[in-house]
């Protein structure tokens, strides 16, 4: 019995850290690369939906379209950062690389791996977040100070992501199974979770749906934090953030052990 | 050590792994089947077998890496799969498919792999310079790794498993797809690990890797253990110390005229006949006074393979 729960349920340790250790060297070596996409493709997001929506849509509520977009953006980007990070690099350290082969044959268990794996993910996120609030202040589209508390909350939500999309990583046979995930899972959520419009503009059931999911509990952290207005149900929001993060961790734990240690 | 009682301590203080009756099954096929093997510190210990025998699964067992159906193991004193990470700490692995991280350097391999034990920077950095001139690899520190040869890849992975000083050193076919002179290299190598007292546990399917190298062998096929001796005590108790190898159909109608009244035990293995004897002379005056071509060699671990498995290694 108790061996039984003990291979279900993941021990975590700090010994995932140089498995994240690992993965930031590897990321140091093509720095510059790295920084200019986390610069570049947010600032053309912005600029383009901001100005091309923006002259349309005017404000939203009381804010400027740019200033409700770019919160949105951070949520966004932060969640395909760690997703692309835990499906596509991931794999490849997994199947192709066999960079994890090499990492179980030392003192680490798949416990480590994935935890160091979904954390590296997760830290990513949070330098794509830096890197938006960066633009997002510098061209005047942040409220206070308090946008600094993003960064704690992208962090958590992107871990949340990175574990989710580390459960399809464990059930894939090949890279083409990831289109499902974004298909039926990363898109949808984008698209109903307040990233471009306010929810209130959908029906309430899809609105019930998306609050199912972490991202639109993310949106209406960091929006209110970004723009200067008060957050509302902390708890909440946070609670189903850390739900989807231990859930999935766990799961894709137990999966990739079954994979792995066969 | 703990809660084993002091009979089973003072067997087990000498044998390095312990196996009894191990059983993993795949596709409701045994592919390790009863498997039952002893290692003593300090021995180097082959597992000969063919493709497909079950030896990488046996390793992987020993290690933690899979679980086994039925049975019972200890690796260095410690029980598997329940402390398995223990006990890697103080094994090194060679595994059969070279692992490298492609996104380093050399160095960096080592680094980093150094790392996933826990050890600081600096303390791996004192023992790298050793590590790449065990390998030697010198001048190439900082080569990416698609940039070395089989038997550099090969030689940097063994001397990454040295790391971290281990008690226990486990190669997956170490030599398997490396030219002559890259196959000597790391048998030299290993050759000295045999020597500091370090205890190995190899496998291989190449006969004269298990001979020159083994002080005792498990030889395996189809997931059984079929004997477990050492080289030389195996070809002793097996085979008859002479062997005369003819050749083609020719050769095939002369050697069945002999019949089975001279001493001389026969087998074909493709298109060969192999003649085993006690005494080669009445047989070599015989095939001189033919225009038949031989080969007279002593009995290796290959005629030991051929007569207790009915097949050759190869197929
Ligand atoms: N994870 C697995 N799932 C299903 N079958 C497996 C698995 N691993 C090994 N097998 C099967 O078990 C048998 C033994 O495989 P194993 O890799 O242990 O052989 P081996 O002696 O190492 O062979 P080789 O010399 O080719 O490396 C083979 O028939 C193999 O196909
Ligand atoms: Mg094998």
């Amino acid at each position: 019995m108790t061996t039984r729960t003990a291979t279900l349920l993941p021990r975590p340790s700090l010994r995932f850290l140089p498995v994240w250790r690992r993965n930031l060297r590897v990321w140091r070596k093509i720095l510059i690369p790295s920084v200019l996409g986390n610069f570049g493709e947010p600032l053309l997001y912005l600029l383009a939906f901001g100005y091309g929506f923006g002259r349309l849509v005017g404000q939203v509520g009381e804010l400027p379209y740019m200033v409700f977009l770019a919160s949105g953006i951070v949520c966004s980007s932060a969640m395909f950062t760690a997703s692309f990070e835990a499906l596509y690099s991931a794999y490849t350290r997994m199947e192709e690389q066999k960079t994890w082969h090499a990492m179980l044959g030392a003192p680490l268990d798949i416990d480590d791996v994935v935890l160091g794996e979904v954390a590296w993910a997760a830290t990513k996120a949070m330098m794509s977040a830096v890197a938006i609030l960066l633009i997002a202040t510098g061209l005047g589209l942040v409220a206070d100070w308090r946008a600094l508390l993003v960064l704690p909350v992208v962090g958590l939500a992107a871990f949340s992501f990175a574990a989710c999309a580390m459960i399809v990583t464990a059930l894939s046979r090949s890279y083409d199974f990831f289109m499902y995930y974004f298909t039926l899972g990363i898109t949808p959520m984008l698209l109903m979770s307040g990233v471009f419009f306010p929810l209130d503009q959908l029906p309430p059931l899809v609105s019930l749906l998306a609050h199912l999911l972490p991202l639109a509990h993310t949106v209406e952290i960091v929006r209110p934090l970004m723009t200067g207005g008060e957050v509302t149900g902390l708890a909440l929001h946070l609670g189903v953030i850390l739900a989807y993060g231990v859930v999935g961790y766990a799961v894709a734990s137990a999966l990739l052990r079954r994979r792995l240690l066969r | 050590m703990n809660s084993t009682s002091p009979a089973l301590a003072a067997t087990t203080a000498e044998a390095v792994v312990v196996a009894e009756d191990l059983v993993k099954r795949y596709g409701g096929r045994n592919v390790v089947d009863r498997v039952s093997l002893n290692v003593r510190r300090g021995e180097c210990f082959g597992l000969l077998g063919p493709n497909g025998a079950g030896k990488t699964t046996t390793l992987r067992m020993l290690l933690g890496l899979t679980t086994p159906d039925a049975g019972r193991l200890e690796v260095l004193g410690l029980p598997i799969p329940e402390r398995a990470r223990e006990a890697r700490r103080r094994v090194g692995i060679v595994p059969q498919f070279d692992n490298l991280d492609p996104d380093f350097t050399v160095e960096e391999n080592l680094l980093t792999y150094a790392s996933y034990f826990g050890m600081s920077g600096n303390e791996a950095r004192s023992r790298i310079a050793g590590l790449i001139e065990f390998a030697a690899l010198q001048g190439r520190e900082n080569a990416p790794i698609a940039t070395l040869s089989g038997g550099m890849k090969r030689r940097l992975t063994l001397a990454r498993a040295l790391i971290n000083q281990p008690e226990l050193v486990v190669l997956d076919e170490p030599t398997t797809g490396l030219d002559p002179q890259a196959r000597h290299h790391i048998w030299q190598r290993l050759r000295r690990l045999i020597e500091q007292g370090s205890t190995l546990i190899l496998t291989t399917h190449y006969m004269e890797e298990a001979e020159r190298l083994c002080d005792r062998l498990a030889i395996i096929d189809q997931g059984r253990v079929i004997a477990c001796d050492s080289p030389r005590a195996m070809i002793g108790a097996e085979v008859e110390p002479h062997v005369i190898e003819i050749q083609g159909a020719e050769a095939r109608e002369w050697s069945a005229r002999l019949g089975s009244a001279s001493g001389v035990r026969q087998r074909s293995a493709g298109d060969s006949t192999l003649l085993y004897t006690a005494d080669p002379k009445p047989l070599l005056e015989a095939l001189g006074e033919t225009r038949l071509r031989y080969l007279h060699r002593p009995a290796d671990m290959e005629d030991v393979f051929l007569k207790l498995t009915g097949h050759d290694l190869r197929d």
